[in-house]
């Protein structure tokens, strides 16, 4: 008994580590996007700032029309617009596919399934200038519909292969039974497997958000302006621009990530039990 | 690619035993129906991916054996596999490649290792678990140009977090330009991508964690085995399918690495953290040089067919042995 006390002391103060690693840079982040410039660049560094100072944030949402604030705030609305699309777009293709994965018998059902995840191995600069000069003729360069269908060709294997093995895991005979009742196998599929694979779509969902809210090389080769250009663009041109200015960069990554972050809180306790059938089945 | 095999024994099972002549044909003719509707569902998928892969993809090859030197070119004569031969004959292709397999060993074996841990913290009885999970969470929802434009900032050499941490410490006596030095500016890029991926692959190592049955640890507890033993024969044999995905999917990912290295150093100083990705893309978009750029981006898919098809034989045979 006392073994598992001091056992579980232990795993406690590893938690506690991990915990404190993970958190100290990202906290450094947020104290220095309020910290005075004066006070972020004095040595020996005041880890704790006598002042607040939230002109970045002010900057940021309310800042004019050619400020960082407006390039900010348009790079937040066509993100949000990017990875709900791309979400969307790539559940509703992806349930459709997995199903068949799952369910179907059909020749070359396993090399298609390969094919889809060999998609994975391909650079995405390999794609690069032939896309951009589809793009181009199509008129979607510097568009966010030109943006959701590049990145959909990212996330829909990924969901493909979280949601098959997912509707693996469902037993076949709650399917049949809902068959036997005069469903058709779609309507089985609505109305009896998605409500029992809720954790798999949870995790798909998640997954793909954060796929598409963190995609970086296409959002720079095909956006140029405020009219399509996504945070992780944006960011790295603050970056890039301010380098003396920390703060503001801290401030605008802290917004950038605040949105994924709430999403990966609120799906997961889903991704474990989602992807739990993922690794096991592969 | 382990769970397509799986899978495929999956169905395999499940198929239905020989049945007599006029079944057979019905089971044909309802095996074509389900050709069929698979055909259109799986339609959409297909349209979403290769419609926009499939044809770039041929066109590089394509682009690969001409010389093209600006994105309007109309000069642009066949060179056959010149392309390929000035790229392997450059010094420069061989060490932005050695860098690349530093950058991608060295992350991958952190990540196992770190994620390994982290996934049995996750898995233990805490208290506050879900306070725990939610804090490991986060940097893997973080964006890769965040974290990147995070960790810039802690190692900057005026104003950086480590530089004040350790000169307060009394480790150092002065600030140092952390990304200043060729090599110390990759492994400290190594540590910011260590940083935010960890917590995925502990999260992958979590989920397979989870599905190992109670009553093996039960069962080890009464041969009164001691941890490494049951970490040795239990824990490592479970995990061995969870382990080579993550192993696969993060190698890959690691070789192709773009972005952090784009927002952390871009490439310097003195190409230091130059990865083949990244090489490809100076390449092609800053020197112009567009059919180099698109062979280069070939042998990149060459070396990842190649790491995966090793790794899988690998895994594969110590599967079997560790089973």
């Amino acid at each position: 008994m006392k073994r598992a006390t001091r056992n579980s002391i232990l795993i406690h103060l590893a938690a506690l580590f991990v915990a404190v690693l993970i958190l100290l840079p990202f906290g450094w982040m947020v104290i220095a996007s309020v910290t005075p410039q004066r006070i972020l660049i004095s040595t020996p560094l005041q880890w704790i700032p006598d002042t607040l100072d939230w002109s970045r944030y002010e900057l940021i949402f309310r800042g004019g029309a050619d400020s960082v604030g407006a390039t900010f705030r348009a790079a937040l609305a066509n993100t949000t617009i990017v990875a709900v699309g791309t979400v969307a777009v790539s559940m509703i293709v992806g349930i459709l596919g997995a199903y068949a994965f799952a369910r179907l018998r059909f020749r070359f059902r396993q090399a298609v399934l390969i094919l889809f995840l060999a998609t994975y191995m391909l650079p995405q600069i390999a794609l690069l200038i032939p896309l951009y000069l589809i793009l181009n003729s199509l008129g979607l360069l510097d568009t966010v519909t030109g943006l959701i269908i590049v990145d959909c060709s990212l996330v829909v294997p990924f969901v493909l292969w979280i949601l098959s093995n997912y509707f693996l895991t469902i037993p076949e005979e709650l399917e049949e039974a809902a068959r036997i009742d005069g469903a058709s196998r779609l309507g089985a599929l609505f109305r009896v497997v998605l409500p029992a694979a809720r954790p798999g779509i949870f995790a798909a969902i998640m997954f793909a958000f954060l796929l598409a809210w963190d995609e970086f090389m296409y959002a720079l080769i095909f956006t140029s302006s405020n009219a399509a250009k996504t945070l992780p663009v944006a960011i790295s041109e603050f970056a890039g621009r301010y380098t003396t200015d920390f703060g503001l960069v801290a401030a605008g990554g802290i917004l950038a990530a605040l949105p994924p972050i709430v999403v990966a809180m609120i799906f997961q306790r889903y991704v474990v039990s989602g992807m739990a059938a993922g690794a096991v089945k592969g | 690619m382990t769970g397509v095999s799986v899978a495929g024994v999956e169905t395999e099972r499940r198929a239905p035993a020989p049945a007599p002549a006029p079944r057979g044909r019905r089971n044909r003719r309802k095996r074509d129906n389900q050709g069929r509707l698979a055909f259109w569902l799986l339609l959409p998928a297909a349209v979403a991916v290769f419609g926009v892969i499939v044809y770039p993809i041929l066109r590089t090859l394509l682009i690969s054996f001409f010389e093209v030197n600006s994105a309007l070119a109309t000069d642009t004569p066949f060179v056959g596999l010149q392309n390929y031969v000035q790229i392997l004959t450059a010094p420069g292709f061989w060490s932005a490649m050695g860098r690349t397999l530093y950058f991608t060993l060295v992350s991958t074996a952190l990540e196992l290792v770190f994620g390994l841990i982290v996934a049995g913290l996750l898995n233990a009885k805490l208290r506050a678990r879900w306070l725990f999970r939610a804090v490991v969470i986060i940097p893997w929802a973080i964006p890769t140009i965040v974290n990147a434009a995070m960790w810039k900032g802690i190692f900057s050499a005026q104003y950086g977090a480590l530089n004040a941490a350790l000169t307060q410490l009394g480790i150092i006596d002065q600030y140092q330009a952390w990304l200043g030095d060729p090599t110390l500016a990759l492994n400290m890029v190594i540590i910011a991508d260590v940083w935010k991926t960890t917590p995925l692959v502990a999260f992958f190592l979590l989920a397979g964690l989870t599905s190992i049955p109670d009553e093996l640890y039960e069962a080890a507890k009464i041969d009164r085995a001691g941890w490494p033993r049951i970490f040795r024969s239990i824990v490592l044999p479970m995990l061995v399918p969870s382990i080579s995905i993550v192993l696969v999917l993060r190698t890959v990912e690691a070789f192709k690495v773009f972005d952090i290295i784009y927002a952390m150093t871009r490439g310097g100083p003195v190409n230091g953290t130059q990865t083949v990705a990244y090489y490809a893309y100076t390449t092609a978009f800053s020197d112009q040089n567009f059919g180099v750029g698109a062979a280069l981006s070939y042998i990149i898919v060459l070396v990842i067919l190649v790491l995966t098809f090793v790794y899988l034989r690998m895994l594969r045979r110590s599967e079997m042995s560790l089973l």
